[in-house]
C-alpha cells in the first residue's frame, strides 16, 4: 500500500474519529471522590459567566468535595459540537439545550429525569415553575430539562441613530400607538437612507438561523408547521406575505442588511435588533442611548416570541446525580432571581416588574414591564421540532432561493414544504 | 543494507556445520531488528488508520443514535439508503465540479508561478517566499480572513468599486460561491505545488534547452517536448496530492458557505459531517465516508495505473 493510499485511508476517516472515544469516561466516580462537574453553555459574556461562577462557588462552599466549571461553547454549532461531545464519550454532566433541540433531548433518552429530585429538594417550590414554561421540557408529566431562561425577544432601538436621521423616537411611536412593522421598516429604511448604517439586524439570523424570523412572522400569524408538527406551514398564504414583507424590506426598502453583510447592533453598527434581554449584557458602557421596545404589531395584531433554553443532566454523564443537585441548587428560587438579571425566570413569583426590576439594573421599570412580563405572558416559544437540524438544514437550502432579489416566493416557499414534508410527517 | 553487509563478511567456514544454525539466527535477528523499525510507523498506522477503518465500516452497518444511545445492527441498511438518498446525486456532481476546478486551477497556476519564479532574477527568492507563505498560514484564519473579503461590502468588491466595477455578492450566489470556494483553497496551497515544479524544473538540463535551441524549437515546443516530460512524475505527484486534498476540503466550506448557497457548495465531506455530527445519523455518516474511501481509492489507482502512458520515467 503506497503512502498516499495510507493517508487517504486515513483522512477518509478521520472525519468520523470521535466516535472512537466512546468507551471512554464511561466510569462513574464513586461519592467519596471529589467531583469536578461541568456544564456546556453557549455564552462566553464575562458578566453571564461571573454570575454562573458565582453560584459554583457558593455550591462548592456548601459542598466542599464538588467543583463547577461552565465551559462555552461556540453560539453558532453549539448543539453539533455538544453533541459531538456526547459520541466522543466525553458528554458534560449538565448542558444547556436550546428550544429547537429540546424536542431531540428530551425524547432521546439521554438526559436524567428530574422530577423527583427537584421535589425533593428542600425550599425548591416547585409549584411556583410556571407550567407553560415547563411543557416543552416534559416527556409523559416527567421534568427533563429545567427551563432555565424563558426570554421573550424585544427590539432594542439605538436612540442616537434615530434622531440622527431626523425621525420620532421608537419610544414615542410606540406611545403614540405606532409601533407597527410597516413603522418599524420605515424608520430602519430612512437610518440607512440617512445614515448609511444598518436599519434591523434579527440577530443570530444572518440568512441561515431561520428561526429566528419567527419574530417577525408572528406579525402575520405565520408559522413554519402546524401546532402538531405534522403540516407544512411555509406555503400558507400568511408565511407568503410574511416573507414578501421581510423581502421588500431587505431588497427594495434596505431596511434590512442583505445577506453577507454584517451589522452588529451593539457595536452601534444598526439603528435596532431583535434579540433577548440577555443580549442587554453587550451594550456598551457610555455607548449609545438605548431603548428596549416590544415586537411590534403586525397586520394580525400584537402577539411577542419567547426563546427558551433548558438545563438537562446527562445520564451518561460522569456524576448525574451530584449534577442534578446541583442543578436543583443553581434553579432553587434565590439563584433564580440572580440569574433573572439576564434570564427571564420561569418562577411566577419573581415575574414581578419589581422583583425583576431589583435585579436588572439595565433595564428600566416600563421595558421589563412591556417586554419581559408581558412576553412571557402572552409569548409563543420559537418553532422546534423533533430532527430539528436536518429540518433546520432543508429549510435554510429552499430559503437560499428567496434571498435573491429578483426571487419567486410563493415558489421558493412551496419547494421548501415539498423538501420537508416527509421530515413533518415521520 | 546492513543484512549484505554481514552476510558478505562472513567467511566459508563459518558456513559449514553449525554456519546452518547460525546464519538462520542472523536472519532471523535482521528480520527482527527490521520489524522494530518499522513497529512505530505500523502502530500508527494501525490505530489512526486501520482501526478506523474498521471501525467506520462496522458503524456502517449499524444506526447509531448518539442521543438516545441506540446502537442498532441494520445489515445493508444504510447502503441502501445511500442508493437511494435523492440528494446525494447533486452532492456527488457539486463534488465532481470542486474538484476538477480545483485541481485544474491549482496545478496550472502552481506551474505558471514555478515557471516565472524559475528565472534567476534579484529577488527572486522573496517572491517565492511571498507565494508559499499561505501554506504556513493556519487554514481556518485564512478562511475567516477570506470570509470578510468577500462579504458584499467586503475588501474585494470595495476594490471592484475603485475601477468602477459592482462586484457581486460572492458567497450567495451558487456560482461565485463555488468559484470562491475554489480560489481560496488554490492560493492557499498552490505554494506547496509550486515548490514541486519549481524544484521539479531546476532538475530539467539545460542543455536539452540548448540542443533544442540550435534545433530550431520554439519556446512552446520546448515546453511540450522537453519540460513537460522531464517533470512528469513530480506533475503525477502533485496531481495525487492535488486531487485527494480536494475531495476532503472541509474547513473551508464550514467557515465561508456552509454548504450554500442552496447545496452548491455542499461537497461529500461536509455532506458527511452533516448527516453525522448535525443530524446525529452517525450510522449513514460512516457510510458515507465508506463512499468516500472508495472514491479516493479507485481515483488514486486510476492514476497509479496511468502514469505509464504519461509519466517519463515509466515508460
Amino acid at each position: 500500500m503506497t503512502k498516499t493510499s495510507r493517508s487517504q485511508m486515513m483522512l477518509a476517516t478521520l472525519s468520523l474519529l470521535g466516535v472512537l472515544g466512546v468507551p471512554i469516561g464511561l466510569e462513574r466516580a464513586t461519592a467519596q471522590e471529589s467531583i469536578s462537574l461541568r456544564v456546556t453553555v453557549w455564552t462566553g459574556n464575562k458578566a453571564h459567566l461571573d454570575l454562573f461562577n458565582g453560584i459554583a462557588e457558593a455550591y462548592t462552599k456548601a459542598h466542599p468535595t464538588v467543583t463547577v466549571a461552565f465551559d462555552t461553547l461556540p453560539f453558532e454549532n453549539y448543539t453539533t459540537t455538544l453533541t459531538t461531545q456526547i459520541a466522543g464519550g466525553n458528554a458534560p454532566d449538565l448542558a444547556w439545550i436550546f428550544e429547537n433541540s429540546a424536542p431531540d433531548f428530551v425524547n432521546s433518552g439521554a438526559l436524567l429525569p428530574l422530577t423527583e429530585i427537584l421535589k425533593s429538594t428542600p425550599n425548591y417550590d416547585v409549584g411556583d415553575i410556571a407550567p407553560s414554561a415547563l411543557a416543552l421540557w416534559q416527556r409523559k408529566g416527567e421534568v427533563f430539562a429545567y427551563p432555565f431562561s424563558t426570554s421573550p425577544f424585544g427590539v432594542f432601538v439605538n436612540n442616537d441613530l434615530i434622531q440622527k436621521s431626523g425621525q420620532k423616537s421608537a419610544g414615542e411611536m410606540l406611545s403614540s400607538g405606532s409601533w407597527t412593522w410597516d413603522k418599524l421598516i420605515e424608520a430602519a429604511r430612512i437610518v440607512n437612507a440617512k445614515t448609511g448604517k444598518a436599519g434591523l439586524v434579527v440577530r443570530d439570523f444572518d440568512y441561515k438561523g431561520w428561526d429566528n424570523l419567527a419574530t417577525i412572522w408572528g406579525g402575520w400569524n405565520a408559522r413554519p408547521w402546524s401546532e402538531d408538527g405534522k403540516t407544512c406551514g411555509f406555503d400558507k398564504p400568511e408565511m407568503a406575505q410574511a416573507m414578501s414583507f421581510i423581502h421588500k424590506a431587505v431588497f427594495n426598502d434596505k431596511a434590512m442588511p442583505e445577506p453577507g453583510t454584517a451589522a452588529d447592533f451593539f457595536a452601534g453598527d444598526a439603528a435596532m435588533t431583535i434579540t433577548q434581554i440577555s443580549r442587554a449584557s453587550l451594550l456598551p458602557k457610555d455607548g449609545f442611548s438605548w431603548d428596549l421596545l416590544p415586537l411590534p404589531a403586525g397586520p394580525s395584531g400584537s402577539y411577542a416570541v419567547i426563546g427558551q433554553a433548558g438545563i438537562g443532566v446527562f445520564k451518561n454523564g460522569k456524576h448525574p446525580e451530584e449534577a442534578a443537585r446541583f442543578l436543583a441548587f443553581m434553579t432553587n428560587p434565590e439563584n433564580s432571581e440572580k440569574l433573572a438579571q439576564f434570564f427571564p425566570p420561569a418562577r411566577q413569583k419573581l415575574l414581578k416588574t419589581d422583583v425583576l426590576a431589583k435585579t436588572n439594573p439595565l433595564l428600566k421599570p416600563e421595558q421589563i414591564e412591556r417586554v419581559v412580563i408581558k412576553g412571557i405572558a402572552t409569548g409563543e416559544v420559537k418553532p422546534s421540532h423533533t430532527g430539528f437540524a436536518q429540518i433546520q438544514q432543508l429549510v435554510r437550502a429552499g430559503l437560499d432561493q428567496i434571498w435573491k432579489p429578483d426571487a419567486d416566493i410563493k415558489a421558493g416557499l412551496t419547494a421548501i414544504c415539498g423538501r420537508i414534508a416527509p421530515l413533518l410527517a415521520r | 543494507m546492513l543484512v549484505r553487509t554481514k552476510v558478505a563478511t562472513i567467511s566459508p567456514a563459518e558456513t559449514e556445520g553449525v554456519g546452518k544454525k547460525r546464519l538462520w539466527t542472523m536472519a532471523h535477528q535482521d528480520a527482527l531488528i527490521g520489524y522494530l523499525f518499522i513497529l512505530p510507523q505500523l502502530a500508527g498506522i494501525t490505530i489512526f488508520v486501520v482501526v478506523p477503518l474498521v471501525l467506520v465500516f462496522w458503524y456502517s452497518l449499524h444506526e447509531w443514535n448518539v442521543l438516545a444511545g441506540n446502537f442498532d445492527y441494520t445489515g445493508l441498511d444504510n447502503y441502501r439508503q445511500l442508493f437511494a438518498d435523492p440528494v446525494l446525486p447533486e452532492i456527488l456532481r457539486v463534488t465532481g465540479i470542486f474538484s476538477i476546478g480545483l485541481v485544474a486551477f491549482n496545478m496550472s497556476l502552481a506551474l505558471l508561478l514555478a515557471i516565472l519564479l524559475n528565472q534567476k532574477l534579484h529577488g527572486i527568492i522573496l517572491f517565492r517566499t511571498l507565494f508559499f507563505s499561505p501554506v504556513v498560514v493556519s487554514l481556518v484564519a485564512w478562511t475567516i480572513v477570506w470570509g470578510f473579503l468577500l462579504q458584499k461590502d467586503g475588501g474585494i468588491n470595495g476594490l471592484l468599486a475603485v475601477i468602477g466595477v459592482e462586484g457581486p455578492n460572492w458567497l450567495r450566489n451558487e456560482t461565485s460561491a463555488m468559484v470562491s470556494v475554489i480560489i481560496v483553497q488554490v492560493f492557499k496551497n498552490v505554494g506547496l505545488n509550486m515548490v514541486l515544479f519549481l524544484a521539479a524544473l531546476q532538475n530539467v538540463p539545460g542543455e536539452l534547452y540548448e540542443a533544442a535551441l540550435m534545433d530550431g524549437a520554439s519556446r512552446w515546443q520546448q515546453f511540450l517536448r522537453i519540460t513537460l516530460p522531464l517533470i512528469s512524475p513530480t506533475v503525477l505527484l502533485t496531481a495525487i496530492i492535488t486531487i485527494v486534498g480536494s475531495l476532503q476540503v472541509f474547513a473551508q466550506i464550514a467557515v465561508l458557505t456552509q454548504g450554500g448557497p442552496g447545496t452548491s457548495t455542499t461537497v461529500l465531506v461536509y455532506y458527511l459531517y452533516q448527516q453525522a455530527f448535525q443530524f446525529h445519523l452517525f450510522g449513514y455518516g460512516s457510510t458515507l465516508s465508506i463512499l468516500l474511501f472508495v472514491i479516493v481509492a479507485i481515483l488514486t489507482f486510476a492514476q497509479w495505473q496511468l502514469r505509464k502512458k504519461w509519466v517519463f520515467y515509466e515508460a
